[in-house]
């Protein structure tokens, strides 16, 4: 399997970010080091047109070291090209680059997975949660959190 | 901004210390349960007279994990999940949410099930924009083109109750295959639906496209440039609205869209009335798409063979063991669908945009195989997140009026915005 | 309106059927009150496509006298709570109920307003009866608008025989 021309361009720039890569059922994809994501992310732009990211999520791999697993789906609206980009992160250390100053669509994406995962990023300027309200305590999405344990605002205590 | 400027004939009936109108910004909070916002979500303005200077949109009320939801069910389960994200088109979540995971298993339908499944995306596609546009036109007063559309709904929705017996929450798929066969009569009852669908569209363009109350409401009102909504990741109609020609089915296409003749409407303007013309003639390409499954749907199987995946006959299931074996396989717990560890993101074109639906299986402690008989993860890409997320945009330096119109083109869908 | 005539004898009632009509004024203010219901529909989630479609021409909710969807709590006499209520909306909709004058009623449109349906996790609140009092549950996911329909009529058979504060 031969390199794709965004991986070469990356490692050019940066040589120590792309860990790895691969192209299983058709989805490009790199494996890159979560504290280059912004180098990355601003070649793929610049040089490759990646004008619009689709979808920016987080996988929790619980018990698996790193714990979690940043995917960014990137699309060229242009040429249609679709890539994707993975960040693996610790738990000891949850955070990444906030792509905001690069995509505004990233604002409400990262405040998902911040509400969601607890990831925080670095940058981000209204780092709120967005689908749960501001006294839930914990992150549901980690896979250590059960999926009926509720903390109502009112009504009665489970 | 424009300056505000205090009118002539008010400044002089001011006494005479005060000459000009004390300029106030006013914070106005609008929803979460307001008419206007369908379903619940808030904005927050800042308004100088009646002109929006700032706006703030809260989501999160319908908030329901999804996604946690299809973690705890198995793969066949986690379908009923997907019936509540656009709750006003279901199958295409159905089909996308299928289609994914078949990807994941590397199998394909045969052509019949892939026929039909088109069909129904695009039954529900309509529906879709039947309700968007209905209820938008509804909002600025023509309440008559809200009712002929639901009419028009209400036949679609008659369709698909008939193939499987749910009107909203419809469950019309499975992963390798369809649940059933198409019922007998139902190809001439769609080409009949087909019929009526384009008399209302017909009728509601007269009502609504050249209505000079609707026009001068929408036009040049909410615009968003191409590049702005790119930026913003819209995709679908409103992106289409703005002049770009991306649509799910041309440029990665799945199911038998490549097999069809139709076309891809886009706007110039990037306005409310531009969004509104992209999705009645969406509608028409979509009665096209159908006409041309109808003539064209081919005999045969609607599942694919694969014991492993797909439930036995039911004739096999009660006379003899190997039927009722697999039948077991497939649905005691901790059996089911293996599906191997891997990870795929599948596009479809949702009634709002790009549907994507990011699928990881990852083996957990208590398999032996490396498969699993539940999810990982399963992402949702919600088509109008962007869309409402763009929408201060959209609504910041135009009149406070003008925001029921513009979140009505959105298309907000609480269930797939909050999931 | 022959269901509101109580006859003491057969004979009154002959006698004066023509011109006197007898009654409770409890099931007087009953029936006046079933078929002049403003509503509320409180609208979140799926359901509310299918109270779209039982409103609109083809199932016909008016024909029920309870047409008119008021969207001030504080004029509305039944709350209909269409959907999925998340911990996040439920104070709003506590807020909402209390702002409605009396005499009020609720329904619980669909299986997740009554108990919280398919969704039994960390963000659902399993069943509005939990927060609001519920007059009229109505089953489904989401219900067929006959199941709408047979809803309203028992709440409308529930305030004719219920007893009215007057006085």
């Amino acid at each position: 399997m031969s390199k794709f021309p965004e991986h070469i361009a990356i490692e050019k720039a940066n040589p120590t970010a792309v860990l790895d890569w691969h192209e299983r059922f058709g989805d490009r994809t790199l494996i890159v080091e979560a504290k280059q994501i912004v180098e990355v992310v601003r070649t793929l732009k610049d040089a490759f047109g990646y004008d619009m990211l689709v979808d920016l999520t987080c996988v929790d791999y619980l018990p698996r070291r790193p714990r979690f697993e940043m995917v960014y789906h990137f699309l060229n609206v242009e040429s249609k090209a679709r890539l994707r980009v993975k960040a693996q992160l610790e738990e000891s250390h949850a955070r990444v680059a906030s792509l905001m100053e690069f995509y505004p669509i990233a604002d409400w994406f990262e405040r998902e997975v911040w509400d969601l995962f607890g990831i925080k990023f670095e940058g981000h300027t209204n780092l709120k949660r967005i689908m749960l309200y501001e006294e839930f305590e914990g992150h549901p999405l980690r896979k250590d959190y059960p999926k009926t344990k509720r903390q109502p605002l009112m009504g009665p205590q489970n | 901004m424009p300056e505000l400027e205090t009118l002539p004939e008010v400044k002089a009936a001011l006494p005479p210390d005060e000459p000009e109108f004390q300029q106030k910004e006013m914070l106005l909070n609008i929803g979460p349960a307001h008419p206007a916002m369908h379903g619940i979500i808030r904005i927050q303005t800042k308004l100088e007279g009646e002109l929006v200077v700032e706006s703030d949109v809260e989501i999160g009320y319908l908030h329901r994990a999804f996604e946690k939801s299809c973690e705890e069910s198995t793969w066949n389960q986690a379908i009923i999940y997907t019936d509540r994200l656009n709750y006003v088109s279901a199958p295409i979540n159905n089909i996308g949410y299928c289609l994914a995971v078949e990807k994941l298993l590397g199998i394909e339908l045969p052509p019949r099930g892939q026929y039909i499944r088109t069909l129904l995306c695009e039954i529900a596609r309509i529906s879709d924009h039947l309700t968007c546009v209905g209820a938008s036109a509804m909002e600025l007063g023509g309440f008559t083109v809200f009712l002929y559309m639901i009419k028009g709904r209400e036949y679609l929705w008659e369709l698909i109750e008939e193939y499987c017996g749910a009107r909203v929450t419809t469950m019309t798929s499975r992963v390798g295959g369809m649940p059933y066969d198409l019922p007998e009569g139902w190809l001439d009852k769609c080409t009949w639906v087909v019929k009526e669908i384009r008399e209302i569209l017909n009728e509601c363009d007269i009502l609504l496209t050249n209505n000079r109350i609707f026009v001068e409401r929408m036009e040049n009102i909410g615009v968003m440039s191409a590049e702005r909504a790119i930026a913003w990741g819209w995709t679908g109609p409103c992106l289409r609205g703005s002049g770009v020609a991306y649509d799910v089915r041309k440029d990665f296409p799945y199911l038998v869209y490549d097999q069809l003749d139709w076309e891809v409407p886009i706007g110039r303007r990037g306005d409310n009335l531009d969004r509104y013309l992209v999705r009645m003639e969406e509608m028409e390409q979509s009665c096209r798409i159908i006409e041309q499954c109808v003539a064209k749907i081919p005999g045969g199987p609607v599942n694919c063979d694969n014991k492993k995946v797909v439930l036995p006959d039911k004739k096999d299931t009660y006379g003899n063991i190997e039927g009722l074996m697999n039948h077991f396989k497939l649905i005691m717990y901790g059996h089911g669908i293996r599906v191997p560890e891997g990870e795929v993101y599948f596009p479809v074109e949702g009634g709002n945009g790009e549907l994507g639906y990011y699928i990881v299986s990852h083996p957990d402690e208590h398999s032996k195989d490396g498969c699993n008989d539940r999810a990982w993860r399963v992402r949702c890409r919600p088509p109008c997140l962007p869309m409402v997320a763009g929408l201060h945009e959209m609504i910041n330096n135009y009149m406070i009026a003008d925001i029921v119109p513009t979140f009505g083109s959105v298309n907000m869908i609480g269930g797939e915005l909050d999931r | 309106m022959s269901e509101l005539i109580q006859s003491p004898t057969m004979d009154m009632t002959r006698s004066l059927s023509s011109n006197v009509m007898t009654t409770r004024f409890d099931k007087l203010l009953g029936w006046a009150r079933k078929y002049s219901l403003f509503q509320y529909p409180f609208v979140t989630a799926c359901c509310g496509m299918e109270f779209m479609s039982t409103a609109c021409s083809h199932y016909d909710l008016d024909r029920f006298g309870a047409a008119f969807p008021r969207f001030s709590p504080r004029q509305a006499d039944v709350i209909w709570v269409v959907g999925t209520i998340s911990h996040k909306i439920a104070p709003v909709l506590k807020t909402i109920y209390e702002q409605m004058a009396d005499p009020k009623w609720v329904v619980s449109f669909g299986a997740c307003a009554s108990c919280g349906g398919p969704y039994d996790n960390y963000a659902t609140v399993q069943g509005i009866d939990t927060i609001i009092p519920v007059d009229v549950y109505i089953a489904g996911c989401p219900p067929r608008p006959e199941a709408v329909l047979d809803g309203l009529l028992k709440l409308q058979e529930l305030i004719q025989n219920q007893k009215h504060e007057w006085k």
